[in-house]
């Protein structure tokens, strides 16, 4: 506990600089930080306990919990979009969940809480950032290119063909920084998953395996879960008769 | 006031009376109280007949509102069109003595300020002519417009396509059928050909170089065009674009949102005769949006006179000065 505690002076170098600088940030950082700090202790003492249990109840239990944050947090990103959240966690749901059972299937992970917990936790913190992108994206291209979609709509298109530009323009925008993150990884910084092993003792190649593998599942969850939503979205934005619902785009 | 009959007929006179010239439509108005006026209508002007061995008659059946706002005797305002079918036996039932389409008791309200947009609309739009919607801005013309392809949602049984209830039919085929063009020409990413081909490639038919060259010629341009970047062209240009691409579609209706407003004199022009040529050749029935009176005078055979949500009064566009409603005449006056 000495070394958390330690590492705070860093923070206090950046309460001290806002508090001169007079930004106005200092509640917010100690609140952040304070925050943080019991979040995390929980956190370990819940993964303590569910790591020691033998039953895969636990592990499904942690990983739906992680999805209805994430879902309600990506939801909350894209609040203009109705059932935004219910959205958000089916699409990371499913998203995750295939690419966790592939790995599973193909023996990649042993499916057990000590593998799955952290690398669920992996995949649904980026399907949700993604999902939440995705949804608000489209939402906001579908409302400033309005006419452009209902002019195809007038042409005999569905709600589907009728916004192929602006969900390929949502899905480009949301993967691009997961597809980035691919290119360059190892070059300009090494990611959490690869450093966490080394700092842990694990040889680099060993770590290296294993960062392979996370760039992969993240890309793989990534991608379902944004498409999904754009798929779940139509529903919400185009009634029954394919006309666009006046009450997602009013304001 | 007793209601006043009008009848175009579509056969034009055999011999030369008195009044009248060989060509030209006489128009009967009978009235109560009125000594009996005529008026004429070039032939230019009424749709082609139907078909060949029935030539149809044009009955526009009006009850003005008294000027004091009060409704007709029975109680009910009404503002209708009627196509009386023509005289021919092998005219089928779907054209035989109905309309294209039929409005009846159209209403909606504002979803956010729950103010009434449409007030109970009924309207009769014949076959084969060009109809002209005009009327201040904020009136509802736009939203009765969107009414008849169902890019909003009317009550079952108020819009019927020759007889046939809209919400009763599947809502593609539907927009295939009746076509719309609005104030802004969108287009879509790729070429002008491209843009042209969307329609028919939605149900899987692609069109031919020659077909697309064909639909851009119908619409007043250039067949070389084609290979364009539809990006690249000018809002004129993109609007008779728009104008072909709707046509691939092959409709029988034609829905105008004020086609013409963001548009140069000659653009506009290019646009209006467009719309004329495609009603004498293909008999296609249009009804047009416009806030310019002289604009519907021009290229309408019928006009409807919107104010407030209702359609208050339906003339021939020679009779506008004619228009009884306080609202619709002062808006006449001041265009």
């Amino acid at each position: 506990m000495l070394k958390p505690l330690a590492a705070t002076a860093v923070v206090g170098m950046a309460v001290a600089l806002s508090f001169t600088q007079r930004l106005g940030l200092e509640g917010e950082m100690l609140y952040a930080i304070a925050r943080s700090f019991l979040q995390l202790s929980v956190i370990g003492f819940v993964l303590q306990f569910i790591f020691t249990q033998k039953s895969a109840v636990w592990i499904l239990l942690a990983y739906l919990f992680m999805v209805t944050v994430a879902g309600y947090t990506a939801g909350q990103r894209a609040r203009h979009v109705p059932r935004g959240k219910y959205i958000a966690c089916v699409s990371i749901l499913a998203g995750t969940a295939v690419t966790m059972f592939l790995l599973v299937v193909l023996s990649v992970f042993p499916f057990t809480p000590r593998y799955i917990i952290p690398v669920a936790g992996m995949m649904v913190g980026n399907a949700m950032t993604v999902t939440g992108v995705t949804m608000k994206k489209l939402r906001e291209d579908v409302k400033m290119q309005r006419n452009v979609v209902e002019t195809a709509l007038a042409l005999g298109a569905t709600p589907r063909q009728a916004t192929l530009q602006q969900v390929k323009r949502s899905l480009v925008i949301a993967l691009s920084p997961v597809i980035d993150n691919a290119k360059t990884v190892g070059l300009i910084a090494l990611p959490g998953a690869m450093t966490g092993l080394i700092m842990g003792g694990a040889s680099p190649l060993e770590a290296i395996q294993l960062q392979i593998v996370v760039m992969n599942m993240l890309m793989g969850a990534s991608t379902v879960s944004s498409i999904l939503s754009t798929y779940l979205c139509w529903p919400a934005f185009f009634t029954n008769a394919f006309q666009l619902n006046d009450a997602v785009f009013s304001d | 006031m007793a209601p006043r009959f009008c009848s175009l007929l579509q056969k034009p006179p055999t011999s030369v009376g008195a009044g009248k010239k060989v060509g030209e439509y006489p128009i009967k108005k009978t009235n109560a109280i009125d000594p009996i006026r005529r008026a004429r209508i070039p032939t230019s002007i009424l749709p082609p007949p139907p078909f060949p061995h029935s030539p149809a008659r044009f009955d526009l059946l009006r009850r003005l509102v008294s000027p004091m706002g009060s409704a007709s005797e029975n109680g009910v305002r009404e503002h209708l069109l009627d196509v009386d079918g023509g005289e021919g036996e092998g005219a089928p039932a779907a054209v035989a003595g109905m309309p294209k389409i039929r409005v009846r008791g159209l209403s909606r309200r504002s979803e956010a300020s729950g103010e009434e947009i449409l007030r109970g609309v009924d309207l009769d739009v014949p076959r084969g002519v060009v109809v002209g919607v005009i009327g201040p801005s904020g009136s509802g013309k736009s939203t009765l417009l969107r009414a008849l392809n169902r890019l909003w949602e009317p009550a079952p049984g108020a819009v019927l396509l020759d007889g046939v209830d809209i919400c009763a039919i599947d809502v593609l085929a539907l927009r295939r059928r009746v076509g719309m063009l609005f104030q802004l020409p969108a287009m879509f990413d790729g070429t002008v050909a491209d843009n042209v081909r969307y329609g028919p490639q939605l149900r899987g038919k692609k069109l031919t170089d020659a077909e697309v060259q064909s639909l851009l010629s119908l619409a007043d341009l250039d067949p070389a065009l084609c290979s364009r970047p539809a990006s690249e062209l000018s809002v004129g240009q993109a609007q008779r674009v728009a104008l072909a691409r709707t046509l691939a579609n092959d409709p029988e209706v034609l829905l105008l949102d004020e086609p013409t407003s963001a548009l140069d004199p000659i653009s506009t022009q290019n646009i209006e005769e467009a719309i004329v040529r495609l009603k004498k050749t293909r008999g296609l029935t249009t009804v047009m949006v416009s806030h310019s009176v002289k604009q519907i005078q021009r290229i309408a055979d019928l006009v409807c006179l919107v104010v407030a949500g209702e359609v208050v009064e339906v003339l021939p566009p020679s009779g506008l000065s004619e228009a009884k409603h306080p609202m619709a005449r002062r808006f006449l006056e001041l265009s």
